[in-house]
């Protein structure tokens, strides 16, 4: 009790670490919420690399279908390529659940899988954007990358194949009187089936879709609100005149 | 309308109650800005509750489905986003117009004789206010909601002898678990609103004892004319009801605008870390509590001994409930009093939004050294008001409102 009371107490005073994300600069994520072409194209990139592992099990097919102008045949095509238990097609209004176990999974990477319902909101847009492209080879892994924000990630290089193969640039660097060795920049080392600009964009696609995925009504809310502020204005300015007129008589 | 009417208050004081706090109640006609807050609180009690009725609907307090529900409610339930949206943002706004309040009652002393128990009903409202805003916050059962959690209710542990077994019996379990989860459902659903309700009441009802303090923090009950009404109060109902709908527009548009474009308020509102679903082996990097609770959070943090942190802790909120008392100055408004109180109430809001600020930055020699800086300063502002405000030198106060 007293040793769990102890972790308690150390985690009421964060230390400075470097985790996740800590110091690495964030690219800014080229993306605009409203394209829904733009997320259109993500949810495919999405169930194309990202939803053999990764679940979004918040999240149902049939409201991506919803929010992007899809029918539900144009939904079977492009998104749902997996039966249910009874070895049906998936339902189109089914979450977006995918079959390995957390038990497989950490026998696979070490590690239980994220869901990636609501990374965007999690994480942010740029961390996804910079962590998806710097991904960089280094035989010390298991997997033989890692990757600028997220060192030691468990996660293999998905869209190495069409990002090609990046080799780390390393400098050394005095910090407090002891030399390190950081990574100065990336270069690619042995090119994939896209160029840098068409691999940028297809990241920026697939974050533009997570994002949308962290809050579906995202655009809708933004415009009920705008509505709903007009109204408060036209509505403020009969209250203030309502006020007035009551008010005349008080000196 | 009129036989219904008279039917009714032939059974039951309706227009008795009515006439009593709305239609002849007098307030002083010189109330300002500062003066909206306490109808405004009451406004976001009202939010609070409806939408949380309506998410009490769609919400598992159940640590397995607690947090998908609650996604359930931003994605498939028909504006449950809204509902959610308007209960976060509401709790933001709650502790906003309630800090407001406080500080109205601060700068025109309204907290002085006879208005004391006002004051203490406040604070005991604000109070409980806090212990539901803490126990609403674990129901996501995100990350934040859990550790968060975890850390505050590990603070009772620093009381001697019972400290353990104390944190043991609010938990319902050796860590927060499905029993700590249903039982802050309970409390936060059930036990406080009641509670709240009680004391709003009661506030309300002290209030309209003793009637309504003012900017010049003069009392109008003084000068009535010959049918006995005060010379300078006006019915709240209708001249306060109308100002007070401008006001409600007014603070309708800022909580719309957050709700409906900054609702997470760029992790200040909605914690990033919040949109992790809990995970009882994984500490966030991170924990800082919700903005409202920063400033006493700063003053735990700056004493290094963890019994006495909680214990000034705890001595910065039930100071306050003894204001009435610690200030010994006859004059009530700010406008009539001393520089020496003007600066030391700044003093005061200064060192508080300055301790909320440090509260959220990662510890560091500076920062910690600072926060005990401006915890002193806090905890300076009882000490220098109880000392000088017995032979304070005010000016001279007016008969009448200005």
């Amino acid at each position: 009790m007293k040793k769990q009371l102890l972790t308690i107490l150390m985690s009421v005073v964060p230390t400075v670490t470097l985790a996740a994300g800590g110091g690495v600069h964030l690219d800014d994520a080229p993306i605009d919420i409203a394209d829904m072409e733009s997320v259109k194209r993500g949810a495919k990139h999405f169930v194309d690399y990202c939803l053999s592992c990764h679940e979004a099990s918040y999240m149902r097919y049939n409201r991506i279908a919803m929010d992007t102008g899809m029918s539900d045949g144009e939904l079977r095509e492009n998104l749902i390529f997996t039966t249910n238990e009874k070895g049906e097609p998936t339902k189109v209004g089914s979450l977006m659940k995918v079959a390995m176990t957390d038990e497989y999974a950490k026998k696979a990477f070490g590690t239980e899988v994220p869901d990636l319902t609501l990374s965007a909101r999690a994480r942010g847009a740029d961390w996804l954007y910079t962590y998806l492209r710097t991904f960089y080879v280094d035989p010390d892994r298991p997997t033989g990358m890692n990757n600028l924000v997220f060192p030691d990630v468990s996660m293999p290089n998905v869209l190495g194949s069409l990002q090609g193969l990046q080799k780390a640039v390393y400098k050394t660097e005095t910090r407090q009187g002891v030399e390190v060795e950081t990574v100065d920049k990336l270069e690619l080392a042995q090119p994939g089936t896209m160029t840098a600009e068409e691999f940028d964009a297809f990241v920026a696609d697939l974050v533009n879709f997570m994002v949308y995925l962290g809050e579906p009504v995202q655009n809708e809310r933004r415009s009920l609100g705008i509505k709903v502020l007009i109204f408060l204005v036209i509505f403020g300015v009969l209250a203030y005149l309502l006020k007035k007129e009551y008010w005349k008589d008080v000196h | 309308m009129s036989k219904v009417i008279g039917w009714i208050d032939d059974r039951f004081p309706l227009m008795k109650m009515w006439n009593e706090h709305l239609a002849e109640y007098y307030a002083p006609k010189n109330f300002n800005f500062w003066y909206f807050f306490g109808s405004l609180a009451l406004l976001v009690l009202v939010i609070q509750i409806v939408s949380g009725i309506f998410l009490v609907m769609h919400y598992k307090p159940d640590a397995e489905m607690a947090f998908a529900s609650v996604e359930y409610i931003m994605r498939d339930v028909p504006y449950g986003w809204l509902i959610r949206y308007m209960h976060s943002t509401g709790a933001t706004a709650f502790f906003v117009v309630v800090y407001l309040h406080m500080l109205r009652a601060l700068m025109y002393g309204s907290y002085k004789k006879p208005r004391e128990l006002i004051w203490l009903f406040g604070m005991f409202i604000y109070l409980v206010l806090m212990a539901e805003a803490f126990m609403g916050y674990l129901l996501p059962w995100g990350q934040m909601s859990y550790w968060g959690a975890q850390v505050i209710i590990s603070l009772f542990g620093a009381i001697p002898v019972i400290g353990d077994e104390l944190t043991l019996w609010i938990r319902g379990d050796y860590v927060i678990s499905d029993a700590t989860l249903n039982r802050f459902f309970s409390l936060h659903v059930i036990a406080l609103p009641l509670v709240l309700l009680f004391l709003v009441v009661a506030h309300i009802l002290a209030l309209h004892e003793v009637g309504s303090n003012n900017p010049d923090g003069v009392e109008i009950k003084k000068n009535k004319d010959e049918n006995g009404i005060p010379l300078d109060g006006i019915p709240f109902h209708p001249y306060y009801t109308v100002k007070d709908i401008v006001g409600v527009v007014v603070f309708l548009f800022f909580f719309a605008t957050v709700l409906f474009f900054f609702p997470d308020g760029g992790g200040y509102l909605l914690e990033h870390a919040n949109f992790v679903a809990s995970d009882p082996l994984k500490t966030p990097e991170h924990i800082a509590p919700v903005w409202y609770f920063t400033p006493f959070y700063a003053i735990l943090r700056a004493v290094p001994d963890k019994l006495l942190g909680v214990g000034a802790m705890g001595a910065a909120i039930v100071l306050l409930f003894f204001m009435p008392w610690i200030d010994r100055c006859k004059v009530r408004s700010i406008r009539y009093r001393s520089n020496i109180y003007k600066i030391n109430l700044a003093m005061f809001v200064v060192s508080f939004v300055v301790l909320g600020w440090l509260a959220m930055q990662h510890v560091t020699a500076t920062i910690t050294l600072l926060s005990q800086v401006f915890s002193l300063l806090y905890f300076a502002f009882f000490v220098v008001l109880f000392i000088t405000s017995k032979n304070e030198k005010t000016k001279p106060v007016p008969d009448r409102v200005t």
